[in-house]
């Protein structure tokens, strides 16, 4: 952008009643003497064509480059006001001054201020914007990395070439189908729920092999994982000890799951003759072929009872705390082998709570139709040998019993397969760094679990997020991990049964597909998928502090060989995290820096002392805060006109010399409003919110150096829900703040 | 001579839930139970069963037979059919009720002297014999059920309902010699006796 060509522009809006009670000749004068536009104009209308029109025509006969538009919320009129040519500020003048200032005559000189403050902040903003050129790749690969290829897997590579995308699928074994090749049958799909199925995984393996699009490696393993979406350099390391290389744009890792060691369970028979897990079954049953289940003696059974839960939910602390999810319904189509061979065989399933998702509800009553037993117990000792007993309390008797049978059937859980734990690595790697022989040891065998072998400063493998299952939020983003362009699918995820996988497949493939192709064009990755900006640093104001690498929740930094910071654009979800921490403050966005929003900060007009008009800086996530903020004024609800608002991408971006300004230059308090953190975390950035309250936990000592009380810099977790209770928060700390009286900077600002 | 129950119990040996399938009436939904115990909790005599049916249901799964027929639970219930409406499962409860409490009868298994179980024995043998229910003698045998003394006793106690009953015509003193029966009450009794052979013959009784 040439600096000589920007012409500035600031359009008013008079509509939706803002004309009414805001003097708009007050807002123009203050655009023109304070907000320095070249050209100003008020619209009745200005979100109608007419409106839309003028604007158009000048920015297409006027130079007209920056746009100052003063009249709803950034989150309405988003399609209007779209002028993808130039940079936009907008001033919230509905939403944030006329729906939340209560009404009337009394109120019509701070409902002018704010107003005109506004006008002052978005004046403010747009000077500091450029429009962000993008960084188109024509070069950037579509190519979709399967890394698995079991079911979840190869339905991931059929769907990617469904969809017209190159796929190279790499599998550790021999052979595809992963764990549905030990596997008899599996719980079925459709309507109507009642019988077991094949699985599929044979004609699934030679459709994928088939396939002209899919390129599968056999007997292969990911050596290392390079790059960013749109570029991941792949290295794939073949049995032969050759290493293939491929260029990638996204990454779909469906690495499955281990099943729980049955020796772990000695007290319910784990490791005795006779007892065996879900999948020992399978082999049992697949060696059965159809005919009578016979047990590793060559004895056919004739009772056999499943224990549910074996090593599961458990809250001791020894065992998998988590419920597996599939094993209900895998016991009941087990429990079906038995029973669809010969109805006279015993089957007991002893369960403590039968959780049958989907339509499993209707496989569990077909078992119970064929005869299945089902009995609500808890199992507390098996023993195995020719005749085994299962000592259980019956839950619904209250009464120990014991069952006999000639198999016993533990249903243990799943472990993900989802690579190394990165605190765990991390901490042997430093350990290994400084030459600790059980630590590089220990480092060798960490690097032969990882699974992508990533180059990431961060580490090797994707973050884990509760119990070693490569999920981020399962709720708002499935299979988003936190490493932009890889994508988790099955159970590495979380425990799963067949069905659930293959549809996860489907999802984390749209997903991989969509981040190849936002990052072909230059874009960022979901939530602001639309976002062309990323983060430039100036490297020669750069401390080599590291905060930034450290603190970016997505890895998206590496550190370049003089230890400066390198970003890699395609991993960057564009929160702003490594804005927010730089204490050097290099790091900024073309439409989003230290600058555009300390202007603003600078903008707004702060009363002296004796004019009893307190102001309170609320920087607001755009996520959820500020929505909310929004709703607050849809609903009329009314909150004091002292606050000036400013939108954030992530709380996590908000550099603390945002704050230390404020405070400086006389506001009264500042109120961080970000979402929901630790374990539960609502941020869309995973770890933004978080870091902020870390940050922010420690600016305390420096408002005391300032003269300050540290309750005039709060934090909250406001989620999008919560019109009405940031209203009732807003007031009632401005009635805090009246309690404490005036900030003692006001008058040095 | 076996008795029924030997010959129930040598059949199904340990199988209690088939012989209750086989058996009883609508015995085959009981290994449909999913025992949430909506029934349990829809009871409105529930305190006063020692076992609810979600129990009995359990009970049967796990081979109880002998605590399953003895016991009183099943007698105990009114048929207000609560439970069956409620079932998720739709399960015929209030049928397998009966089914069980008549099974065990059969079975000569059923408590001595529960209350429940006279009243209906008399009842039916009142419909069996005349081919419909004489009321005045139904009364009369329960009244007299507890020997003569506490028979006069219960007919005192009642006596203003009976006279009630009288003077609007819904009850004929006269039916105590003869009563009136259906029309063709030997064709009932063959009737009867042949459903009985067929059905015991289906159940295994015979």
């Amino acid at each position: 952008m040439n600096a000589p060509a920007n012409k500035f522009a600031a359009y008013i809006c008079s509509g939706c009643g803002l004309g009414d009670v805001l003097k708009v000749a007050g807002l123009e004068k203050v655009a023109k003497t304070e907000g320095k536009m070249a050209v100003i104009k008020t619209h009745p209308f200005l979100c109608n064509a007419e409106g839309v029109k003028m604007i158009q025509d000048d920015i297409a006969n006027d130079g007209v480059t920056h746009l100052c538009i003063a009249a709803c919320s950034r989150r309405a009129k988003t399609e209007a006001f779209s002028f993808p040519t130039v940079a936009v500020a907008r001033a919230n003048l509905r939403e944030g001054v006329t729906w939340i200032v209560a009404e009337g005559a009394d109120h019509d000189e701070v409902r002018q201020e704010m107003a005109e403050d506004y006008i002052r902040m978005a004046c403010a903003e747009v000077k500091k914007l450029i429009l962000p050129a993008g960084n188109k790749k024509e070069s950037s690969s579509k190519k979709i990395l399967v890394v698995g290829g079991g079911m979840s897997g190869m339905t991931a590579a059929q769907a990617a070439a469904d969809a017209g995308y190159e796929v190279v699928l790499v599998e550790k074994t021999g052979a595809l189908g992963g764990f549905a090749n030990q596997m008899w049958k599996r719980m079925p799909f459709n309507a109507p729920h009642a019988e077991a199925q094949p699985t599929g995984a044979v004609e699934l393996a030679a459709q994928v092999s088939a396939n002209p699009k899919i390129k599968v490696y056999l007997n292969s393993t990911v050596a290392e994982t390079a790059g960013a979406p749109g570029r991941f350099a792949i290295k794939i390391a073949q049995e032969s000890g050759s290493i293939s290389e491929e260029l990638c744009g996204a990454i779909v890792q469906a690495s499955g799951f281990s099943t729980y060691d049955i020796a772990k369970l000695p007290e319910l028979g784990g490791g005795q003759q006779n007892v065996v897990d879900q999948a020992g079954l399978e082999a049992l049953a697949k060696a059965a072929n159809g005919g009578p289940i016979k047990r590793a003696d060559g004895k056919e059974v004739s009772s056999v009872v499943f224990v549910q839960c074996a090593g599961q939910r458990d809250d001791s602390g020894t065992h998998l705390p988590y419920c597996s999810g599939h094993c209900c319904g895998t016991s009941i189509k087990q429990a079906m082998y038995f029973k669809d061979q010969n109805p006279d065989i015993d089957t007991v399933v002893m369960y403590d709570d039968l959780r049958v998702p989907g339509m499993g509800e209707d496989f569990y009553r077909s078992a119970q139709t064929k005869g299945v037993i089902f009995t609500k117990g808890k199992a507390s000792k098996v023993t195995g040998g020719d005749s085994c007993n299962v000592t259980f309390k019956d839950l619904i008797l209250n009464e120990e019993n014991t069952i006999p049978a000639d198999l016993v059937v533990l249903a243990t859980g799943q472990v993900p397969n989802a690579g190394v734990e990165l605190d765990e690595w991390n901490a042997t790697a430093t350990a290994a760094d400084s030459g600790d022989a059980a630590a590089i040891e220990k480092k060798t065998a960490l690097q032969k679990i990882s699974v992508l072998n990533m180059n990431y400063r961060q580490g090797p493998d994707l973050p884990q997020l509760k119990y070693g299952f490569a999920d981020s939020h399962f709720i708002c983003f499935p299979y988003e991990t936190r490493r932009t362009g890889i994508y988790a699918a099955g159970p590495m995820r979380r425990p799963m049964d067949m069905h659930q996988a293959t549809e996860d497949a489907v999802g984390a493939t749209m997903k991989a597909i969509q981040a190849a192709e936002n990052a072909s064009l230059g874009r960022a990755a979901h939530p602001r998928a639309w976002d062309l900006s990323f983060p430039k640093a100036r490297l020669e104001g750069c401390t080599q502090c590291k905060r930034c690498t450290v603190e970016c929740p997505f890895g998206a930094i590496d550190e370049d060989e003089k230890r400066f910071p390198l970003f890699n654009e395609e991993r960057c979800r564009r929160c702003g995290t490594c804005m927010g921490a730089c204490p050097v403050r290099v790091i900024s966005f073309e439409n989003y820096s230290c600058d555009s929003v300390g202007m603003q900060v600078k903008a707004v007009n702060v009363p002296d002392e004796e004019d009893e008009k307190p102001r309170i800086l609320i920087l607001a996530c755009e996520n959820d805060a500020y929505p909310a903020l929004d709703m607050a004024g849809m609903q009329r609800l009314t909150y004091s006109a002292f606050v000036r608002v400013i939108p954030v991408r992530c709380l996590g971006s908000v550099n603390t010399v945002w704050i230390t300004d404020a405070l400086g230059a006389g506001y009264d308090g500042v109120m961080m409003m970000g979402c929901q953190k630790g374990d539960n975390y609502q941020c869309h950035f995973v770890k933004g919110s978080e870091m902020a309250y870390y940050r922010l936990s420690k600016i305390g000592d420096t408002l005391k150096g300032m003269g300050l009380e540290p309750e005039r810099m709060q934090t909250y977790e406001i989620a999008i829900t919560d019109a009405a209770r940031v209203a009732k928060l807003i007031n009632e700390y401005v009635e805090q703040l009246n309690e404490m009286g005036p900030s003692p900077m006001k008058g040095f600002g | 001579m076996t008795t029924a129950n030997e010959t129930a119990v040598a059949k199904y040996r340990n199988n209690f839930l088939k012989e209750v399938e086989a058996t009883v009436e609508e015995g085959h939904w009981v290994k449909m139970c999913m025992q949430c115990g909506v029934c349990a909790g829809s009871c409105p005599f529930g305190p006063h069963w020692e076992h609810s049916p979600q129990k009995i249901f359990m009970m049967i799964r796990a081979g109880k037979r002998d605590e399953v027929l003895k016991s009183d639970s099943m007698w105990m219930c009114t048929s207000c059919y609560n439970c069956m409406v409620r079932c998720p499962r739709e399960l015929p409860i209030t049928h397998i009720m009966h089914g069980l409490a008549n099974y065990a009868y059969r079975l000569g298994l059923s408590p001595k002297g529960q209350p429940n179980q006279a009243i209906a024995k008399l009842f039916w043998d009142s419909a069996l014999k005349y081919g419909r229910v004489n009321e005045l003698k139904f009364s009369l045998a329960m009244y007299f059920r507890d020997g003569f003394v506490q028979g006069v006793k219960n007919a005192l106690a009642m006596q203003s309902v009976g006279l009630g009953l009288m003077k609007a015509g819904r009850l004929n003193p006269m039916e105590i010699i003869s009563g009136h029966t259906c029309k063709d009450t030997s064709g009932i009794h063959k009737m009867i006796a042949k459903a009985r052979e067929i059905e015991d013959r289906r159940r295994g009784l015979a």
